[in-house]
């Protein structure tokens, strides 16, 4: 029970100095990025191996505040980093931190791709409906009938499903979490972190200030327990809905998919194709 | 794979021997996306690389390869991309990141007709102006364009090595036409031509500052894993490089990372200058277009016309003090580029009181003849 034991504490892997940082208050994103350092704290994961990548937006400026490697790169492109990086550095635990505009609108080709391509990067995006930073527009994970600053006579477009995506697309390990279940986000991070492979998980965060607001949604907290109860977790797959409150929005490790790591198979391609040429 | 090494003397097309120049050089990653007419960059690249314990990827578009090469530049590798102007186009954001976050990378486009598709199997140089202010805002960027296939090998060479010493992108530029002309390459010359490694910080101090610079300008570059933990980011930062509006920190900023490549002209000029001392009358070409120009100037010798050439090798940023040393007392000047008159305003700029400048534009996907050199080079000097 070392683990147990081990008492985690946020202030090890934070620049304090940095402080205060820029979040709104009542924002989910810094609960995502406490239930990130609490898994990579129970895999203790050297702090000089570890480098963050993230794009634009809110959720790319979490990398600001974490004692590590971070890289704050361009909009939708920190996937693209990251596999030039991790490819470069096989050594380094390579971690991208981005946003439902980031991710899926600018940047959802090269989701596609790294879910295809199954190298070894954990992917947190954190999903909170709504481009917080330009000031509330539409995202593609925006619900339906939502207003936004781009949206005033609401939404009519669909939402994107960012896991059934990246499930279809190949993607090693997905999952997705709440920011209320903080410790079963932790463990589905934890579980994202040690997959050998490129692992997509969706964080549901909420956008209380510019979203909430908007949509007249309540304070922080009572926008995290309408998420909780439109959720299904994992365990209960099985359950019959009440047809008053679907619980439409899956939880908890999603898919699994036992596919060849991208860049362990190159090296055991190009060591066959040497082996052949030395034996020719 | 072929297995053998390449001979020390070789027949190579342009876009193989920026290829070779780049592993000379050190290159061991290359990320890249099929574009005509550069993708034999691409192609010779994925074969050579492994033989080096290199990495080569082909991404999903032109922006993820430009993202790649930059995330592999701050692994601590040598990279490159390559692509021609649609794909240049696109290679802007990215190319802008690797400006103002200093990261070392070499992008080569091979130039064809445009604008939009164009023509990708024509000559064109067309791109030097989006070359130089392609991607937003003030940002330092340098600029090559060779003008045969050895040079194509040796300046690809020298090209990593600004990019790595003065941390700044650095533009292979060149039209289809060199890309793919066939000439003989000695490769042994790489050995001549000194590799240049980038400045690494190697004490991990609390205090360290990643974007902090002694009189070279140059910040120090951190290779991550080894105890630094620094941030990098392409928001206006700070020299600990954190995001800053401080106008006083902005500033800082802002001119070092454009003064570093004034004060290190002596390292990025490049020019050459054939008959301009005597000369009444100067060529101003670049790249193939020096080609024709070179042939043209012998033949209006050969007829009593005093005319020389200046040709920049490196064209930005441009050899400002060379070319106005030369171009001072000249009578006429004659601008020749591929393109619908983009180098002559430059030259322009540099007019000394009296002297004319004539343009010579090709834009219909053809290179410009000698002739087409020497009849402008009869009518600028029989205006008088």
């Amino acid at each position: 029970m070392s683990e147990a034991n081990k008492q985690f504490n946020i202030r090890d892997y934070l620049r304090e100095y940095l402080f205060p940082h820029f979040l709104c208050p009542g924002c989910g994103h810094g609960i995502a990025l406490r239930a990130l350092l609490w898994a990579i704290d129970e895999l203790d994961i050297d702090k000089d191996r570890l480098a963050f990548v993230s794009g634009i937006g809110c959720s790319g400026r979490l990398g600001n505040y974490i004692d590590a490697n971070t890289f704050h790169v361009s909009h939708g492109r920190p996937l693209a980093f990251a596999t030039g990086l991790k490819l470069a550095r096989p050594d380094l635990e390579v971690i991208v931190i981005t946003g439902d505009g980031d991710c899926l609108a600018i940047g959802g080709n090269h989701l596609i791709h790294a879910c295809r391509r199954n190298l070894n990067i954990t992917c947190m995006m954190l999903n909170n409906e709504v481009y917080g930073m330009t000031g509330g527009q539409v995202s593609p994970t925006t619900s339906s009938e939502r207003y936004t600053t781009t949206t005033p006579y609401g939404n009519h477009e669909p939402v994107f499903d960012a896991c059934a995506l990246a499930e279809a697309a190949g993607a090693g390990m997905v999952g997705r979490e709440i920011t209320l279940q903080t410790p079963g986000l932790k463990d589905v991070l934890k579980q994202g972190l040690a997959h050998e492979g490129f692992s997509f998980i969706e964080v549901m965060s909420d956008c209380t200030e510019v979203f909430g607001r908007k949509n007249d949604l309540g304070n922080s907290a009572e926008m995290v327990l309408t998420q909780k109860a439109s959720v299904r977790p994992d365990f209960l797959e099985d359950a019959v809905d009440q047809p008053f409150r679907p619980h439409q929005i899956k939880t908890g490790v999603l898919a699994k998919n036992d596919r060849p790591e991208y860049a362990e198979s190159w090296r055991r391609h190009i060591a066959a194709m040497k082996r052949d040429r030395d034996h020719a | 794979m072929p297995d053998s090494a390449p001979s020390k003397t070789a027949n190579l097309p342009g876009n193989h021997a920026c290829a070779l120049g780049a592993i000379a050089a050190g290159c061991r990653f290359y990320a890249g996306y099929p574009i005509t007419p550069s993708s034999e960059i691409a192609e010779r690249m994925s074969a050579e690389l492994p033989r080096v314990d290199g990495v080569f990827i082909q991404m999903e578009d032109e922006i993820a390869s430009m993202g790649a090469i930059l995330g592999a530049s701050m692994g601590g590798m040598k990279v490159m991309t390559a692509t021609s102007g649609p794909g240049f186009s696109l290679k802007q954001e990215n190319l802008g990141y690797a400006a103002g976050a200093e990261i070392p990378c070499v992008i080569a486009n091979v130039m064809r007709g445009g604008p939009s598709t164009g023509l990708p199997t024509r000559p064109a140089q067309a791109d030097i102006m989006q070359a130089r202010w392609g991607t937003h805002g003030d940002h330092p960027i340098v600029v090559i364009t060779p003008d045969s296939v050895p040079e194509i090998y040796a300046q690809t060479i020298r090209a990593f090595n600004l990019s790595e010493q003065l941390r700044v992108p650095v533009v292979m530029l060149y039209d289809e036409a060199l890309g793919h002309l066939i000439e003989q390459v000695n490769l042994s010359d790489a050995g001549d031509i000194e590799i240049a490694e980038r400045k690494w910080a190697t004490d991990p101090k609390p205090e360290f500052l990643p974007y902090a610079s002694g009189d070279d300008l140059i910040p120090e570059m951190v290779r991550p894993g080894d105890g630094f933990r620094t941030h990098t980011t392409g928001l206006t930062h700070a020299e600990n490089g954190f995001p800053t509006q401080d106008p006083e920190l902005v500033d800082r900023y802002m001119r070092r990372i454009l003064d570093k490549l004034e004060i290190h002209s002596d390292l990025i000029e490049s020019f050459e200058a054939i008959d301009t001392e005597d000369a009444d009358y100067l060529v101003v070409a670049f790249g193939i277009t020096a080609r024709a120009a070179r042939r043209a100037i012998k033949q209006a010798r050969d007829q009593g016309i005093r005319v020389g050439m200046f040709r920049p090798i490196t064209l930005w940023p441009f050899p400002v003090a060379a070319f106005e040393s030369i171009i001072d007392g000249k009578r006429g000047v004659l601008v020749a580029e591929m393109n619908a008159g983009q180098l002559i305003t430059e030259i322009e700029r540099y007019r000394p009181a009296g002297c004319r400048i004539d343009g010579l534009n090709r834009i219909d996907g053809e290179t410009i003849t000698p002739r087409q050199i020497l009849n402008s080079i009869q009518e600028l000097a029989g205006h008088e």
